[in-house]
C-alpha cells in the first residue's frame, strides 16, 4: 500500500537506527504522546534498535485512556436507557468504569453500536426517528473536526433526537502540564502527526520556547518515528530547542483552515479531567453555545459522583511519563489485560497493555534464530544456524 | 423477458402456501414432516438418509474415528464468499480433517427462528448439498427445532462429524519438537474482513471474499505422502494468533514466526489498516497450520500449493527450544515481538 | 486518535454545501466512503490521510520522499566527519 508500507522497510530502519547510534553522546529521555506512536514502537520493537542511552516514554497520548471514570459512568447510564441507541467508537467498549464497561451493558440489553465515523451515528439517527441516538465523541484534535461535522449536519437537518456525550481532550495542554510538573525528566517530544495535520504546528512554539525542549512532529509508520527521534537527538545533542516537522508529507505548518473552523464553530475549551492525571485547566472541548443543544449530558440528566481508580493503579504516573509498567506492584499478575484497573491496561495502545502483550517475556536473553535465511525459502530452513 | 426463479421451479415444498417458517414447521406434525421430506431430504439424499431412522446406523472399517461437533451462528446469514450453511460444511469436515481424519458422515441440526422466509432456509440447504458434495461427505442425520420470533438470529446451525483414521500416525499438539517447521496453507484474514465488510456500521466495498473451502484433500495428500506431520490447526476464530499460542502452551514448546513470510492480501491488508485491525488475529475458515520435521517441510510445501483452494502457502516460522508455551515474531522491520492471545474480540480503534 | 491511512481518491460527489461533499477511497483495494470536506482543493487520483472516515489532508508526493532523502544526507554527512581528520 502507496505511502504506508514504504515506511516499513527494514533495511532503511536499520539505517536510521545506526545514524541515531552515531549522534548520540548522553542519555536523553523523549516522550511521545499519541497512543499510535506507542503502538507502532512496541508492535515493531522500534525501541529494540535505539541505543541504550535514549529513553522513550510513553506519554497520555490515548484519548481512550484519558477519558475520566465519571465520564464512562455517564455513558454506561446513557447506555442503559431503553431509548437510546448508543454509538461509540470500538476501543471505548472495553474501558472499564467503577465496576462494569459498555460491553457489560450491551450484554444486559443495553442498545450499544460500534460505528466507524461519527457520520455513521448521525445515519442512524435520521433511520430510527423514534429513538435517541447519542455518539460517544472521544478523541484528540484529531477526532475533533469528524465529530464537529456529525453535529453540524445533524443540526442542519434539525434532527431533535440526536445528541454527543463530548470527551474531547487537547494535546497541548497535557504536554505543558508535564513539562511544569516537578521532577520532569522528559527533555524532548515527539509531536503527534495527526493531531498536527488538523492544528498544526504553531502551538507548539511557546511550549519549546518557554520550556527549551525540542518538539518534532513525527508520522507513525517505523521510519517516521526513527527519523522523528533522530532529529530530535540531533537537536538535543546541538543544544537546540525548535519545533521541526518530519511529517511533512502530511502536515501543514497552518494545519487543516476548515477543520479548524467548524471546531470553532461547533466546540469551545473547557477544563477537563485525564484519567490518572486531573484535572487540566483548558484542555478539553464541549460544545459550544449555539450547539448546546445536542449536549448529551444536559438531555440525559444523569447524576454521577466522583470517582476513583483502585488505590494501587500508578495508571497516572505512567501517563506522566514518570513510571514505566514494570515498576506497578500489580502489573501482570492483579492488573491484566483481563482485569485492568486503570486505563493503561484496558485500551491495547495503553502503555500497560501495549507492555503485557509485547514484553512480559524479556526477549533479548534468547536465541531467536531462524537459520541462514529467514523461513521465507524453505530450503534454508532446514540448515543449522 | 421474465427471469426465471430458481427458487420457484426448484423447491418442491408448497411454498404458496407457507412462504415463512412456522412454529408449527418445528412440532413434530404434518408441517414439519413436510419440510424435513421435501426440503432437507430431498436435498441431502443417501441411502442412510433413506432409512428415515432417529439415528444413522453404519459399519467402518476397524481401527480409529475421529469425532467432532461445532455450532454456527454467523451474520449476516449470506456473505461475500458463502454462507452459514457452506461454513457448517466445511467446518467440520475441517475439524476432522485437522485430526488426520477422512470426513465420513455428518449430522445437521437446525434452530430455525419463527418468520425465516422459506427461501432462505432453501438456499442454505441448497448450499450445504454443494458442500458435503464437494467435500466427499454425506448428511446422513439430523434434527429441526423452531424457537419464537426473536429468538435465533434467523438460523442456527449445529454439525458433527465422524471420520476415518487411515494411519498409525499420532497427531498432536504433544507430537511437536524442537526444529520443526511451521507452514500455512494460503493467505490470511479473507472470512473475518469479508464478515466485517457487510457488518453494519463498519460495511465497505471490497471484493474481499471468505476463503471457507473443505480442506480434507490437501491433509490426505500429505498423510498419503507419510510426511512426518506433528501437528494440525485450522486458523478459525482468534486467527494464527490463536491457533499457534494454543500449540506452544499445550505442547511446551517455543514457537518463532517471521512476519514477513506470512501472506495477507492487499485489499485484507488495506480493510485491516483502515479499522486498525492486525491480520494475525483475523478468522479464517480454509486455511489452517502444519507443524512438520524440517526434512519433510519443502515436499509438505509442495503439496499445500498444489491445493488449488489455497493461495500462498509458505513457511512461516521454527520451533525453537528456547521459552516454552511462547509464540514470538520478527517483526517487519527485524526486531522481535511477543504474539500472544487477545483478551477479547478484536474491536475496530481510531486510537 | 491517531489511526489515519493514506488512501487513493477514486470518485467525488460535490453536493450543495461544500461540508458535504465526499467521495470514495480505496486502500489496497477496498473502497469506503469518505467525507471530502476538510480537502476543497483535492481531485480523483490525489492521496489523501483518513482518519474515521474524513479525509484529513492530501499527501505531498515530493514531501513523502524527503524520508529517505534526509537518510541519504545524514549518512553521507557521518561519512564526511569520519573521513576528515
Amino acid at each position: 500500500m502507496k505511502y504506508l508500507e514504504e515506511y516499513r522497510d527494514p533495511a532503511a530502519a536499520r539505517r536510521f537506527a545506526r545514524a541515531i547510534r552515531r549522534i548520540t553522546t548522553r542519555p536523553w529521555t523523549i516522550m511521545e504522546i499519541c497512543g499510535g506512536q506507542t503502538h507502532a514502537i512496541v508492535r515493531y520493537g522500534i525501541d529494540k534498535l535505539l541505543p541504550p542511552e535514549i529513553t522513550l516514554v510513553h506519554g497520555p497520548g490515548c484519548p481512550v485512556c484519558v477519558t475520566p471514570l465519571e465520564l464512562i459512568e455517564k455513558a454506561i447510564a446513557i447506555a442503559r436507557r431503553p431509548e437510546v441507541i448508543f454509538c461509540s467508537f470500538g476501543d471505548m467498549l472495553r474501558v472499564p468504569g467503577a465496576d462494569c464497561d459498555l460491553l457489560a451493558v450491551k450484554a444486559a440489553g443495553g442498545d450499544i453500536r460500534i460505528v466507524y465515523s461519527p457520520l455513521d451515528a448521525v445515519e442512524l439517527a435520521r433511520r430510527h426517528p423514534d429513538r435517541e441516538v447519542v455518539f460517544f465523541a472521544v478523541g484528540f484534535e484529531t477526532t475533533a473536526p469528524t465529530c464537529a461535522m456529525a453535529a453540524y449536519q445533524a443540526r442542519q437537518e434539525g434532527l431533535a433526537n440526536f445528541s454527543l456525550l463530548v470527551s474531547h481532550v487537547l494535546v497541548p495542554p497535557a504536554m505543558e502540564a508535564i513539562l511544569s510538573a516537578p521532577g520532569n525528566r522528559v527533555q524532548g517530544f515527539l509531536a503527534a502527526g495527526h493531531v498536527c495535520t488538523v492544528m498544526g504546528v504553531t502551538e507548539y512554539l511557546p511550549l519549546a520556547g518557554r520550556y527549551r525542549v525540542p518538539i518534532v512532529v513525527t508520522g507513525f509508520e517505523p521510519l517516521d518515528i526513527l527519523q522523528g527521534i533522530y532529529m530530535t537527538v540531533k537537536q538535543l545533542e546541538e543544544g537546540r530547542a525548535e519545533v521541526e516537522n518530519q511529517y511533512a508529507r502530511v502536515v501543514l505548518r497552518e494545519g487543516n483552515r476548515p477543520a479548524q473552523a467548524l471546531i470553532q464553530e461547533v466546540f469551545q475549551v473547557v477544563p477537563r479531567k485525564w484519567r490518572g492525571v486531573g484535572e487540566i485547566p483548558a484542555s478539553g472541548l464541549g460544545l459550544s453555545d449555539a450547539y448546546r443543544a445536542l449536549d448529551a449530558e444536559r438531555r440525559f440528566a444523569v447524576d454521577t459522583h466522583h470517582l476513583d481508580e483502585p488505590a494501587e493503579c500508578i495508571s497516572g504516573l505512567i501517563l506522566q511519563g514518570v513510571r514505566k509498567p514494570p515498576d506497578c506492584s500489580a502489573f501482570g499478575t492483579r492488573c491484566t489485560p483481563e482485569h485492568p484497573f486503570g486505563a493503561t491496561m484496558v485500551s491495547s495502545e495503553g502503555a500497560c497493555a501495549a507492555y503485557y502483550r509485547y514484553r512480559r517475556v524479556d526477549l533479548d536473553g534468547l536465541a531467536l534464530d531462524f537459520g541462514a535465511a529467514g523461513p521465507a525459502d524453505a530450503h534454508s530452513i532446514g540448515e543449522k544456524p | 423477458m421474465t427471469t426465471l426463479d430458481p427458487f420457484a421451479l426448484a423447491c418442491p415444498l408448497p411454498i404458496a402456501d407457507y412462504p415463512r417458517v412456522l412454529l408449527a414447521h418445528g412440532g413434530g406434525c404434518r408441517l414439519m414432516n413436510q419440510l424435513i421430506e421435501r426440503l432437507f431430504a430431498a436435498a441431502f439424499d443417501n441411502p442412510l438418509l433413506g432409512e428415515r431412522h432417529d439415528g444413522a446406523a453404519f459399519a467402518v472399517p476397524a481401527g480409529r474415528l475421529a469425532f467432532t461437533t461445532d455450532s454456527y451462528v454467523v451474520h449476516p446469514l449470506f456473505f461475500p464468499g458463502g454462507d452459514i450453511g457452506r461454513l457448517a460444511v466445511n467446518g467440520t469436515v475441517n475439524d476432522l480433517a485437522m485430526c488426520g481424519a477422512r470426513p465420513l458422515y455428518l449430522s445437521a441440526a437446525f434452530i430455525l427462528e419463527e418468520g425465516l422466509p422459506m427461501e432462505t432456509l432453501w438456499r442454505v440447504v441448497q448450499s450445504m448439498r454443494d458442500a458435503a458434495a464437494a467435500a466427499g461427505v454425506q448428511i446422513v442425520t439430523g434434527d429441526t427445532k423452531v424457537v419464537d420470533r426473536g429468538k435465533a438470529d434467523g438460523l442456527y446451525i449445529n454439525t458433527a462429524g465422524v471420520g476415518l483414521l487411515e494411519h498409525e500416525r499420532v497427531i498432536a499438539p504433544r507430537q511437536v519438537r524442537e526444529g520443526d517447521l511451521v507452514l500455512i496453507n494460503g493467505d490470511l484474514g479473507r472470512h473475518g474482513m469479508a464478515i466485517m465488510a457487510v457488518r453494519e456500521g463498519l460495511a465497505f466495498e471490497s471484493d474481499i471474499e471468505s476463503d471457507t473451502a473443505p480442506v480434507a484433500a490437501p491433509v490426505q495428500a500429505l498423510l498419503a505422502a507419510g510426511l512426518d506431520v506433528h501437528c494440525l490447526r485450522d486458523l478459525t476464530r482468534g486467527g494464527l494468533t490463536s491457533a499457534l499460542v494454543e500449540i506452544a502452551e499445550t505442547a511446551g514448546v517455543h514457537i518463532h514466526l517471521d512476519e514477513r513470510a506470512i501472506p495477507v492480501r492487499e485489499a485484507v491488508r488495506g480493510a485491516c489498516e483502515m479499522l486498525g485491525l492486525d491480520p494475525l488475529y483475523v478468522a479464517n475458515e480454509g486455511r489452517f497450520a502444519v507443524v512438520v520435521a524440517a526434512a519433510d517441510a519443502d515436499r509438505a510445501l509442495a503439496i499445500l500449493r498444489a491445493d488449488p483452494a489455497a493461495e500462498g502457502a509458505a513457511v512461516i516460522g521454527r520451533v525453537l527450544g528456547s521459552q516454552p508455551g511462547l509464540v514470538t515474531m520478527r517483526s517487519q522491520i527485524g526486531a522481535n515481538r511477543i504474539l500472544d492471545r487477545l483478551s477479547g474480540e478484536q474491536l475496530p480503534r481510531i486510537c | 486518535m491517531c489511526l489515519a491511512i493514506p488512501g487513493k481518491i477514486i470518485s467525488i460527489d460535490e453536493g450543495a454545501d461544500p461540508l458535504l461533499r465526499s467521495g470514495r477511497v480505496s486502500f489496497g483495494g477496498i473502497l469506503k466512503a469518505v467525507n471530502l470536506a476538510y480537502v476543497p482543493d483535492a481531485a480523483i487520483g490525489d492521496y489523501v490521510i483518513v482518519h474515521v472516515g474524513f479525509a484529513l489532508n492530501k499527501v505531498d508526493e515530493a514531501e513523502a520522499r524527503q524520508v529517505f532523502a534526509y537518510l541519504s544526507q545524514v549518512e553521507d554527512l557521518s561519512e564526511l566527519e569520519e573521513e576528515s581528520p
